[in-house]
């Protein structure tokens, strides 16, 4: 077990490598090709929808990595190539979508439902612990208690 | 007290569950709805020597149907597509994504041609100016050249009759 795990660890991120169906790319400069590894890791696939441009085996995400590769090396900046994907598909080709009305519940959603669970455990937490501290003994019930701890048998 | 509380709240997510079901997740709406038709000018599938674009639209109601052999539910979408060609309820062109011409031609006279012309877009680039990620997929395209619709998927006697239809004779009768 504990030489297949490593194993079994290698063995996956491999796969994941094989299933990444990134193209060599040549670029003018190592910051050209650091930009276009951020964008495509950022830009969602609209097919497979789980997926990023990175990821992606589908034919579409390999046009758009087209696309990318092809605008970096035209000049163009991170932010126009972005302006250019939703401009055609959406917010939605996008993993970090800006925050606007109809975004809101999933940017904050997650934050609420966390503070809210908080506030319940916190109420029932409390409520649990006022309950339980009004349990006494008898004379007799603790006179029965203290010989069994102190290991003398009693009679019942 | 609390019992009432965790019920309404598991109503709540119930509601939110149930809503998600009737969803459609590959939906995503287009961005270019309301907006000027990306503008394009293509060789034909039937001949290279000629081309087609989106000034041909011009002054009337149009469906651009993204259509390609290797698509299956286009084969479903089609018969209807003929129909309405045939009827001439509306002028039909098509975008032929990804394909090769020899298919499609094939394609074409096994299953019937509705398409006024259709474009040939062999490297998808003219998909991703209309962003096209699924075939088939029909935008309704008012008169001043404007988007109207896009319908993701086949079309089908439901939608047509549902949504196209009765935008398609709206944008018609307006000036």
């Amino acid at each position: 077990m504990k030489r297949t795990l490593p194993a079994l660890l290698l063995l996956s991120f491999s796969l994941v490598a094989i299933a990444a169906g990134v193209e060599p790319r040549a670029f003018d400069r190592p910051e050209q090709e650091a930009r276009y590894r951020a964008l495509i890791a950022e830009l969602r696939c609209l097919v497979c929808q789980n997926q990023n441009l990175a990821e992606s085996d589908a034919e579409l995400a390999r046009d758009l990595r087209d696309q990318t590769y092809e605008m970096i090396r035209a000049g163009r900046s991170d932010d126009e190539i972005v302006e250019f994907m939703v401009g055609r598909y959406g917010d939605f080709v996008l993993y970090r979508p800006p925050v606007t009305v109809t975004t809101a519940l999933l940017w904050f959603g997650p934050a609420v439902l966390v503070t809210l669970g908080a506030v319940l455990a916190l109420l029932y937490v409390r409520r649990r612990a006022g309950r339980t501290t009004g349990a006494t003994l008898s004379e007799d019930e603790e006179k029965k208690a203290r010989a069994l701890l102190s290991g003398k048998a009693v009679d019942p | 007290m609390g019992r009432y509380v965790a019920l309404g709240l598991f109503l709540i997510l119930l509601i939110f569950l149930g809503y998600g079901l009737t969803l459609n997740p590959r939906e995503v709406p287009s961005p270019l709805i309301g907006k000027p038709a990306p503008a394009f000018r293509l060789p034909t599938v039937a001949d290279p020597a000629k081309s087609m674009g989106t000034d041909d639209f011009a002054g009337k109601v149009t469906l651009l149907n993204v259509w390609a052999s290797w698509c299956v539910s286009c084969r479903q979408e089609h018969p209807l597509l003929v129909e309405l060609a045939r009827k001439g309820s509306v002028q039909v062109y098509g975008l032929n994504y990804k394909d090769t011409r020899q298919d499609a031609r094939r394609w074409l006279a096994s299953f019937g041609d509705p398409y006024v012309a259709s474009a040939f877009d062999e490297d998808g680039r003219v998909g991703i100016e209309w962003g096209v990620y699924g075939v088939p997929e029909t935008f309704v395209i008012d008169r001043k050249g404007v988007i109207r619709h896009k319908l993701t998927g086949p079309v089908t006697p439901e939608n047509w009759a549902k949504t196209l239809q009765p935008l398609i004779q709206r944008l018609q009768t307006a000036d």
